[in-house]
């Protein structure tokens, strides 16, 4: 408990030095405001490409389009369709590169021989093979689930194999010695000895997962999302800065959230084992 | 035969045996080359935009090793000054973990904005910013996290700060910093074609595979991609040769074990 | 009587070609019920594959092995035997009940008489209370004391123990020494004991099989009759140092050296 505060305390006194040197820079070379005039012109600084922290606040409350809902509201509601796409990705990339690692323990020739397609498959541009998939498999949740995916189960297999094999030698002679079956050792032994690694590819396939639903939206031409939204906003970007960074952040905030989300089922399941988890 | 050519084998097969079963499998069923272009047809695509391939891919290149030089001594420089003061370490790193957690491809946009569309440092600095986290997390990891009794040997010296650094942190993080660079090499080349997505130069791999793809040219599409996963792996490649040179001991002693 | 653990003949090498190490060579066993046996030798002489050969951790090359009995398979397949690691190997995401269940859990035990017959086991190594902490949590003493409650948890006929004190201080190795005595006479298991140290093998067993260096050997099968039950006095009486000597003697000549010290016949 007083972890988690202490994280979150620093986060948020990060966010807060963050806040203060992009308004301080602002100060010193943004556009003028009020009464003051800044002394330096620097056009990273001004007000088109980094709006004012209280105008970005401001425009979550103010309707993206004429009559339709606050900002705010759009961008939720995105995130919520975006997270429904990359928790699909999440599942399905967790359970094949769980798979593939469990595989790969059992078969050294099997492992041999595709290892090196597992990692090469992480070097194909994913952004590339996305429109591929949208025709394919048809516009939708599925495909952008399926490029989620993409990216997710590499991490996933890796730490797996890790994981898998990290059991104590002796550990595997005790089991022979109880004449158990490889079904007995694979679910009493490896996987809970496996657990640990798996959890921190978890961790990395939350993000990695958000970030591929984001890139799935956008060659599928769906608008309901965060990246539909990051692209209409990009589109329309002189007339309104502030919203295409609120939806960044609304972006960077679902990507914590799921990164948070796992990190709190990791604490839980690893609870009582030496040292819980690594950060 | 010797042991390393015959741990080859089954890779290699596997690749013959999948190219075989495509080209086979796409001309039995007649699958239209909409969907899924033989791989005598990418071969031959590959053949014909050799040129216009080469030129994209370099400028794409540019702007992956751009970025990856750019994000990475940075990480590097912030790593190290903060190594020296635990306490900031401490606050620093469960940040830079959440930072890493946001999808950083929502940066492209801004970056366009802020830096010109068409000048490839606004694709520079988006794959700055995606290397930039795991090289200073695995960096910091790297150098703070060393056996105490290696620590407490060196106090026996009365040695500077300096010189522990020198001596004990700095090999010990080397291990560390090559997996996050290795990771890094293949992210960067993605991230410069991700970016390039939200618009730019012409003359770039991401927007030679959209056009070819929007104009239902997919074996062209293909092959842009086989160049982009070539430079991909020989980036890799060239990483991991560095990293045996570098720490031949840690390097052989993976190998072996892995043998 | 009953030999609960027979080779006969036994031989173990290892690798092919240029590589090949014999590591057994000729062993002839006879191990009685009840006995405490244990095996001594210099480093490599292959007493700890020796136990793995009782316990079929590893196949023989040529000879036999009965165990209770049975072959090895057949004894492994039917838990014949328990057996304790020199490192405690609990499992670290199990508490310490669990571990002690382990065992039983696979031969599909109940959960309520899985759990009552562990914490009896926990109770005969004298670390009842603990059941709900996990390993991280004990000392290495206290680990290994897990480890025997686990080994002895379906009640086998034999226990092999491949140097278990040997991670340990002297004065918890003396304390567990005698622990493992009481848990003997208690439970009347035979027991295989492998260790390094002499002075260990002489107070526990009632015989010690003295091994050769590479290829092993068995050179000496010496009787201890010490009295019992044995305790701290044992280890001050002049007999036990007698009996010391003996192993020393007979652990030089298995190493090619001449004897320092004339023993009477």
């Amino acid at each position: 408990m007083l972890r988690a505060a202490r994280a979150l305390l620093s986060f948020v006194a990060f966010v807060a030095v963050i806040a203060a040197i992009w308004e301080l820079a602002k100060l010193l070379g943004g556009d003028p405001v009020g009464g003051w005039t800044p002394p330096f012109a620097w056009r990273i600084a001004n007000d088109l490409n980094m709006p004012h922290l209280w105008d970005i606040a401001a425009s979550f409350a103010a309707p993206a389009q004429r009559n339709g809902p606050p900002l705010g509201v759009l961008l939720v509601t995105a995130a919520g369709f975006t997270f429904r796409e990359a928790f699909g990705g999440f599942v399905f990339g967790a359970a094949l590169g769980l798979g593939l690692a469990i595989v790969f323990v059992h078969s050294p020739l099997l492992e041999r021989a595709l290892v090196p397609y597992v990692v090469a498959s992480q070097t194909i541009p994913i952004i590339a093979i996305a429109p591929m998939v949208v025709i394919w498999l048809q516009a939708g949740w599925l495909s952008v689930a399926v490029i989620s995916a993409y990216l997710t189960f590499f991490p996933v297999t890796i730490a797996g194999i890790r994981g898998l094999r990290s059991p104590d030698p002796r550990a595997i002679e005790l089991m022979r010695s109880y004449a158990a079956s490889p079904r007995e050792l694979l679910l009493k032994v490896r996987l809970p000895a496996a657990a640990p690694y798996l959890f921190a590819a978890l961790k990395v396939a939350a993000t990695a997962s958000v970030v591929g639903a984001i890139i799935g939206e956008l060659p599928s031409g769906i608008r309901d999302g965060l990246g539909g939204a990051i692209l209409n906003f990009n589109q329309y970007y002189i007339s309104g800065p502030e919203k295409l960074w609120a939806a960044i952040v609304v972006a960077a905030l679902l990507g914590i959230a799921f990164f948070a989300l796992v990190r709190a089922a990791e604490v839980a399941v690893l609870r009582g084992r030496l040292g819980g988890s690594a950060a | 035969m010797t042991a390393r050519l015959r741990d080859a084998i089954p890779p290699v097969a596997v690749f013959l045996a999948v190219l075989g079963l495509w080209e086979l499998t796409v001309r039995a069923f007649g699958i239209s080359q909409f969907l899924l272009p033989r791989p005598t047809a990418i071969a031959i695509a590959l053949s014909e935009h050799a040129d216009e391939l080469a030129t994209v891919g370099r400028n794409t290149l540019v702007e992956a090793v751009g970025g990856f030089a750019i994000g990475g001594s940075a990480a590097l420089v912030v790593a190290f000054a903060t190594a020296r003061w635990v306490a900031a370490s401490r606050v620093l790193l469960p940040f830079a973990i959440a930072a890493n957690s946001v999808p950083i491809i929502a940066f492209a946009p801004i970056m366009n904005n802020w830096f010109g569309i068409l000048n490839p440092l606004s694709k520079m600095m988006v794959v700055a910013v995606l290397v930039f986290f795991p090289i200073m997390i695995n960096t910091l990891r790297g150098l703070t996290l060393v056996d105490p009794a290696s620590l407490e040997l060196m106090r026996s010296y009365a040695t500077s700060e300096l010189d522990v650094f020198r001596a004990v942190r700095v090999p010990n993080a080397l291990p560390y910093i090559f997996t996050a660079v290795k990771v890094s090499a293949t992210l960067s080349l993605i991230g410069a074609i991700v970016a390039e997505y939200f618009g730019g130069a012409q003359s770039v791999l991401g927007q030679f595979i959209i056009t070819e793809a929007a104009l239902f040219r997919f074996a062209n599409a293909w092959a842009a991609i086989v160049v982009a996963s070539a430079i991909s792996i020989a980036f890799f490649l060239i990483i991991l040769g560095v990293e045996r040179v570098a720490l031949p001991w840690h390097a052989s002693a993976r190998a072996g074990r892995e043998a | 009587m009953s030999a609960v653990v027979a080779l006969r003949g036994v031989h173990k090498v290892f690798g092919f070609g240029a590589d090949r190490t014999v590591a057994l060579e000729g062993i002839d066993l006879e191990i009685e019920k009840g006995a405490f046996v244990s095996l001594i030798g210099p480093s490599g002489c292959g007493k700890s594959t020796l136990l793995r050969l009782i316990g079929d951790l590893t196949p023989v090359t040529s000879g036999t092995v009965r165990v209770n009995g049975k072959s090895a398979v057949q004894a492994r397949t039917d838990h014949e035997y328990g057996i304790v690691f020199q490192s405690p190997v609990l499992f670290d995401w199990r508490t310490v009940q669990r571990n002690v269940e382990l065992p039983i859990e696979l031969s599909g035990v109940a959960p309520a008489a899985r759990a009552t017959r562990a914490r009896e086991m926990l109770a005969l190594v004298e670390l009842a209370g603990f059941e709900e902490r996990y390993p991280w949590q004990l000392s290495g003493g206290m680990q290994q004391r897990v480890a025997i409650a686990r080994a002895l948890s379906f009640a086998p006929a034999i226990l092999l123990m491949d140097e278990p004190f040997g991670a340990l201080d002297e004065m918890s190795r003396e304390r567990l020494n005698l622990e493992l005595l009481r848990i003997w006479q208690r439970t009347g298991t035979t027991i295989v004991f492998v260790t390094h140290s002499i002075p260990e093998a002489v107070f526990l067993s009632t015989q010690v099989a003295v091994m050769s260096a590479r290829p092993g050997r068995i050179v000496d099968l010496i009787d201890i009759d010490l009295a019992r039950p044995r305790d701290e006095l044992t280890r001050e009486h002049p007999s036990y140092f007698e009996h010391v000597t003996r192993v020393r003697e007979s652990l030089r000549r298995g190493e090619g050296q001449r004897p320092l010290v004339a023993l009477a016949p």
